[in-house]
């Protein structure tokens, strides 16, 4: 049975993983490449990189970032963060992405979308879409959530869908930071909508959200950042208690 | 031992590189006939979609290498699918290696995605090239077409309906999942056809 996956994810600034991470038995805890090696030992089913770093000639080092990721890394794993054309993409693939994830650019130049799909294949392409929720309407937000757009989320999701993306990672603002649990009537809305993978991120702050997010999110992954790397939960622990409560989990 | 790897613009073939590097392998990624014909092993990976991927096979023209060679290969993903004899993706004629149809998932309602993406598990037949002991273990996926099961089926995999999630033909061998991307029992698997002998 397809189980449901678990993603930590991990942000970059310029080479290091960002937020206060303590682990004990890691040489390095802002070292990428081992944080990410742990959390695969201790059962995620995917990473996500997000590379948070400002300047604007982030290429170089982000590709080699991800060659090393790549070689000691044996789970699939997606890359973020100011791809904006084929050629940015293209390096990444070559350095041995799995996946990469596009979000502000694929809004202002849809048309990314279709070039990307078509050059690497759906699998590759991941759209993160930022939105959030006020006077009645779910709307893009562009930037790391700073610039508000037109778009409604719901149309922008089944857009990105037919323009040939192959999962949608949405985040609700709303609940971002919140620990407050996942958006769960949007989520079981776009499931409805869409038919390719939906991965949850936004408001997960204990086991349970996680539980009612597959359950009533319809979602097909749950991510997130701050509750593992804090070590809030532990990731065996998070899947033996899904697991229990019927959720088809890999452990 | 000489391992090549087809490397023809199919998406992400480094993985495969470095997984057989954390095997203590040095995998060879190349194009050229000479070298994939002298390896000992043959490795054949590939993402994306069918009819594009088969036209960069012919223009480098191994369309016509591949079928033919004598050393154990092992095809994954595309690769497996590019071993059968038609896909119905943008209805493609393949490379008829195993006389098997590629179609499509289509499930009855939304709630079932399509691509299956993600970890699922693998029943394996008795005294095949995967060792038994894999039998109910995860593996990860992610294609939206399929082999059905059939008389080279040698594990099974239960999505939509029960489809072949491994092949073997004489030397070819196939996998439908990606072995370099599913953890330790993903190098088990790699690890079970590098042991094949000749």
């Amino acid at each position: 049975m397809l189980t449901k996956r678990i993603i930590p994810c991990l942000d970059i600034k310029n080479g290091r993983t960002v937020k206060g991470i303590n682990f004990e038995g890691l040489r390095d805890a802002g070292d990428p490449v081992e944080l990410g090696k742990l959390y695969s030992q201790q059962g995620a089913d995917e990473l996500v990189f997000l590379d948070i770093t400002a300047t604007n000639d982030k290429r170089k080092p982000l590709s080699d970032l991800v060659k090393k990721i790549a070689a000691n890394i044996n789970i699939p794993f997606t890359v973020g963060g100011g791809i904006r054309s084929i050629e940015d993409a293209d390096v990444l693939l070559q350095a041995g992405a799995d996946k990469i994830s596009v979000n502000s650019a694929a809004v202002r130049n849809p048309e990314l979308i279709n070039e990307l799909a078509n050059n690497f294949g759906s699998q590759f392409v991941v759209v993160a879409i930022d939105a959030k929720l006020y006077e009645g309407k779910w709307k893009v937000h562009l930037n790391g959530g700073r610039i508000p757009t037109e778009f409604n989320l719901l149309d922008w999701a089944k857009e990105c869908e037919e323009r040939g993306a192959g999962e949608i990672l949405f985040t609700s603002m709303n609940h971002d930071g919140t620990k407050q649990g996942f958006e769960n009537v949007m989520l079981e809305k776009l499931s409805e909508v869409l038919s390719i993978p939906i991965i949850a991120s936004g408001g997960a702050g204990s086991m349970e959200h996680f539980y009612e997010v597959f359950a009533k999110g319809k979602a097909d992954a749950g991510l997130a950042a701050s509750i593992f790397h804090f070590k809030e939960i532990e990731i065996l622990d998070l899947k033996r208690y899904l697991k229990a409560k019927g959720i088809p989990i890999r452990i | 031992m000489k391992i090549a790897i087809i490397d023809y613009n199919a998406g992400n073939v480094q993985s495969v590189k470095f997984a057989l590097e954390r095997l203590g392998i040095n995998g060879l990624l190349t194009n050229k006939k000479e070298e994939i014909q002298t390896a000992d092993k043959v490795i054949f990976p590939g993402v994306g979609e069918a009819n594009s991927t088969m036209k960069h096979l012919q223009k480098l023209g191994l369309n016509q290498v591949i079928p033919n060679l004598k050393q154990p290969v092992l095809g994954i993903c595309l690769g497996m699918q590019l071993m059968c004899s038609h896909s119905e993706e943008n209805d493609t004629p393949c490379l008829n290696i195993i006389p098997q149809q590629v179609v499509r998932f289509r499930p009855k309602s939304n709630e079932v995605k399509v691509p299956h993406v993600g970890w699922n598990n693998i029943e394996v037949k008795n005294d095949t090239w995967i060792s038994s002991n894999l039998s109910d273990e995860y593996v990860y996926f992610v294609h939206s077409y399929f082999v059905e099961v059939g008389e080279y089926t040698v594990a099974t995999t239960d999505y939509v309906q029960p489809f072949s999630a491994a092949l073997q033909k004489d030397n070819f061998y196939a996998t439908q999942f990606h072995p370099e991307k599913s953890g330790s029992v993903g190098e088990q698997i790699l690890n079970d056809f590098l042991k094949i002998k000749k």
